[in-house]
């Protein structure tokens, strides 16, 4: 029996109107839009009404007004009488940022000697090292904060005998009281020279790169880069007749006087803030080396290569695949996490600007707007700096 | 050839083995352990003796501070003091005062809740407790009760159990010239709504002519169990009214951790699937929405919460502060959540997906019967190192004036009967080992659902 040929013209199913996904996506979306505008028309009226009714002013006319309140560390020239609600808002900011910045500097430090640390074969040192991952994340931020600036910092001795640390200045309760640096004329020479040496360094390791391709030849890029970028400014420093002077504090009855003070909440926050990401760290970074296949060590160990350069040329470059990208989340956190300054009163942006800011002025819209867009940029930023650097290193397939 | 087995007394070949050495001194036991792992070379005896030392400077002090020289029993601020700070201790002293903790335990606990009402924040912990343990544990039998327990009468009675329930409605949607606000007005209006629901959804099934019984069953059993919770809620049970504000302790820390978490799950499934979605305007806003609370740090999300928020709502309409916290925290932790769950959507193999539309299944029950069960299980450990971070992250509600278990802890220094140089160091050493217990003990959960989950293979 041959096969029928049925050659009906089917044409397009006959589908109702609201069973068409297309059709049936678009009306999702567009009650979806709908509600989202109705709530956020709804939200915005009620803001007006409310604030009228409250009398607050809205709008960013505050941010030219003058603020009137201390900040207890500043890196910009900061006067309370004069200085506007925009220069609180900088200088929070720069406070944030150089907290995360050094915070996060002392983070990986700590992470990568911990994370090694936990696989090494010393039973000690490993120990030691879990425990250490162990307790320090399983215990809240915020109390890691509080413990080292109420049960550590406040303990140090009063002013009035302050620990002297010889060459690193006083300590005391009031802060570390550290010696200031002072460049004296021709300090920029050194400067200068630091500058120079990364330049030079750079085209020296292009050149070698360059040249191990063509010849095979190696040339110690290392060594040479550390005496271009330290070695170089040091003999400019020296021959220029060490021109920096240190201003060391000197104790006094209430405060020492002198020298460049680092008060107790920053280095509260930033030890806290600093070894506890570092348990976290620690914990990607393990990982991280514990993703690279054996099978990569033994190979390399095939070829020839010791132990240095098999960790150096074949481990730590496919680690880091791995490591980078939960790296770049826990740099996100800690950055968030320095907000928590707003608890010992750290002048953080969350603190001067989101809090005495918003109590003095009461627009809460306009402030804590600003702030969370602030995290986000500095969020956004990193995490497309991070993702730029990873797709560098990433595994380039075929 | 020569057949060397005819004169053995010339063989060179050994008949009997020897019997079996021990191994030589130097390669086991105690020493040679110690000596292949502690000091095999100079940089690690180095390594070794510097750890020896920072434990050796760190450890005896802190079991000095905890047991040796802690006081255990005690009245007042004197028995935690030195002579020189009008106290019995002798001068130099520093130890632990754990009379002090002992007699701030039901703070710590319940905050300032009733004491004759303690017991009902007992029985809430207990239900918890007991809820939990035989779900976590995968060997127990009866999963299907126990989440019914934990999802739905757990979360009914708590509320009633915790603020005393007997909550008086008066409607809101009907105008006042309609009918008075009472509680007649506020069953009118579920009733009302119940009845424009089954109409919309009926007239969706006529219009593409599938059945509308299964619609008319989901709206009448939805809008059914609601009213059921909240005709629970209405009851007067006879227990007395407890307002939040009187909450505390380590009651509050559970409240924010748990409702946070079993509130931003849903959230979490919805943001994910609509972050995979192929709809343009549903992906855009899930993105946007994840991005934006995972770009701010949690603070900032509080703050907004308990200043902000109050400005959008119209005017007469009031939240409590821990209601308007647990929005705050609801909303911030499902963004975390929901990349969680986009991990474990995203390891199902698309075959799945396949073979339920091939089987015919429309989308929901596609991800209701074969995705989500999968993609759930798969992420347990990261639902539950959210939670970790989460119920650490309890604590920043001290910042916005909540007394949570550290919060009352920080209230209870400001009390002068027990002032002595080393309240603050035993309450945060206290606190210090409430929340290891906590998180340790759910991160080795986490750890072992992971082995168990983990099949050996990667995809």
């Amino acid at each position: 029996m041959a096969l029928q040929d049925v050659s009906q013209d089917v044409g397009q199913p006959k589908v109702a109107i609201f069973n068409d996904p297309k059709i049936r996506g678009w009306v999702y979306q567009i009650l979806l839009l709908a509600v989202i505008v109705y709530l956020v028309v709804v939200g915005v009226q009620n803001m007006f009404a409310n604030l009228a009714a409250q009398n607050i002013a809205s709008g960013f006319g505050f941010m030219g007004r003058n603020a009137g309140f201390a900040i207890s560390q500043s890196l910009l020239p900061y006067d309370q009488a004069a200085s506007s609600y925009g220069k609180v808002y900088m200088v929070g900011l720069l406070n944030t940022v150089s907290i995360a910045f050094i915070g996060v500097i002392l983070a990986t430090v700590f992470g990568f000697v911990i994370g090694i640390a936990r696989l090494s074969n010393n039973f000690v040192v490993r120990s030691v090292a879990t425990v250490y991952v162990e307790v320090f994340r399983n215990i809240p931020l915020l109390l890691h904060i509080f413990i080292w600036y109420f049960g550590v910092l406040r303990l140090l001795p009063h002013p009035r005998d302050s620990a002297d640390l010889g060459l690193l200045g006083l300590l005391n309760n009031r802060g570390w009281f550290a010696p200031k640096p002072i460049p004296q004329e021709l300090f920029f020479l050194t400067g200068a020279a630091f500058v120079i040496g990364i330049v030079v360094m750079l085209g020296i390791s292009n050149w070698s790169r360059k040249r191990q391709m063509e010849t095979g030849q190696q040339f110690p890029v290392f060594l040479t880069g550390m005496g271009l970028i330290f070695g170089l400014p040091f003999l400019v420093f020296v021959f220029t007749g060490l021109p920096l002077i240190f201003e060391y504090p000197v104790a006094g009855g209430f405060r020492p006087k002198g020298g460049m003070t680092i008060i107790p909440e920053f280095m509260a926050l930033l030890l806290a803030l600093s070894t506890y990401t570092a348990a976290f760290i620690a914990e990607i970074v393990r990982a991280g080396i514990l993703a690279v296949d054996k099978g990569q060590t033994e190979a390399s160990h095939a070829l020839g290569l010791r132990n240095g350069p098999t960790l150096r040329l074949v481990v730590i470059p496919q680690a880091m695949r791995v490591i980078i990208p939960p790296l770049t989340s826990q740099y996100l956190n800690l950055t968030k996490n320095s907000s928590l300054a707003v608890a010992i009163a750290y002048p953080d942006l969350v603190s001067v600007f989101g809090g005495t800011a918003l109590n003095q002025t009461g627009q809460a819209v306009e402030i804590l707007g600003m702030t969370m867009l602030t995290y986000l940029g500095i969020s956004l930023l990193t995490s497309a700096f991070m993702n730029w650097y990873n797709a560098r290193v990433a595994l380039v397939e075929r | 050839m020569a057949d060397t087995s005819k004169n053995a007394s010339l063989a060179f070949v050994r008949n009997d083995m020897l019997t079996e050495a021990a191994a030589p001194s130097g390669a086991v036991g105690t020493v040679a352990w110690i000596r292949n792992n502690l000091f095999s070379n100079w940089y690690n005896t180095v390594l070794t003796l510097l750890v020896l030392y920072i434990a050796y400077v760190i450890i005896p002090p802190v079991i000095r501070f905890g047991f040796i020289d802690a006081v255990w029993t005690g009245t007042d601020r004197q028995a935690c003091s030195t002579i020189a700070q009008g106290g019995i201790m002798p001068d130099g002293w520093f130890g632990a005062c754990w009379a002090y903790v002992d007699a701030y335990f039901n703070q710590f606990i319940y905050g300032r809740f009733p004491d004759e009402s303690e017991w009902r924040v007992n029985v809430v912990f207990l239900m918890f407790f007991g809820g939990l343990a035989p779900l976590l544990i995968p060997s127990v039998p009866m999963k299907r009760a126990n989440i019914i327990f934990v999802t739905a009468i757990f979360p009914v009675a708590s509320f009633v159990l915790l603020t005393g329930g007997n909550l008086h409605y008066s409607g809101f949607l009907l105008p006042d010239f309609l009918m008075e606000p009472s509680a007649l007005r506020f069953w009118t209006e579920i009733v009302l709504i119940t009845l424009i629901l089954l109409a919309i959804g009926v007239g969706i099934a006529r219009g593409t002519d599938s059945d509308p019984k299964p619609t008319i069953v989901a709206i009448l059993g939805f809008m059914g169990a609601i009213a059921v919770i909240l005709a629970l809620f209405a009851v007067d049970f006879g227990l007395s009214e407890v307002p939040t504000d009187r909450w505390g302790g380590l009651l509050v820390t559970l409240v924010i951790a748990v409702t946070g978490i079993a509130a931003s799950m849903p959230i979490g499934i919805a943001l994910a699937l609509g972050r995979r979605s192929n709809m343009p305007i549903v992906k855009l806003v899930s993105v946007v929405f994840i991005e934006f609370w995972r770009g701010v740090p949690l603070i900032t999300v509080l703050f907004m919460s308990s200043v902000m928020l109050p400005l959008f709502l119209p005017e007469g309409v009031h939240f409590d502060k821990l209601l308007r916290a647990l929005i705050g925290v609801a909303l911030f932790s499902a963004a975390y959540m929901a990349e969680v769950i986009r991990g474990g959507l995203q390891a199902i193999p698309k075959g799945q997906y396949e073979g339920a539309m091939a089987l015919g299944l429309s989308f929901w029950q596609m991800m209701r019967m074969i995705i989500l069960p999968q993609a759930l299980t798969m992420v347990i450990p990261g639902i539950v190192n959210t939670f970790i971070g989460l119920f650490k992250d309890t604590t920043l509600v001290l910042i916005i004036g909540l007394f949570d278990f550290l919060g009352s802890i920080q209230l209870s220094f400001t009390d002068p009967t027990w002032a002595s140089p080393v309240q603050q160091s035993t309450g945060f050493a206290f606190a210090a080992f409430v929340y290891f217990c906590f998180c340790f003990g759910m991160s080795r959960y986490s750890a072992y659902m992971e082995r168990r989950l983990d099949t050996g293979h990667k995809s």
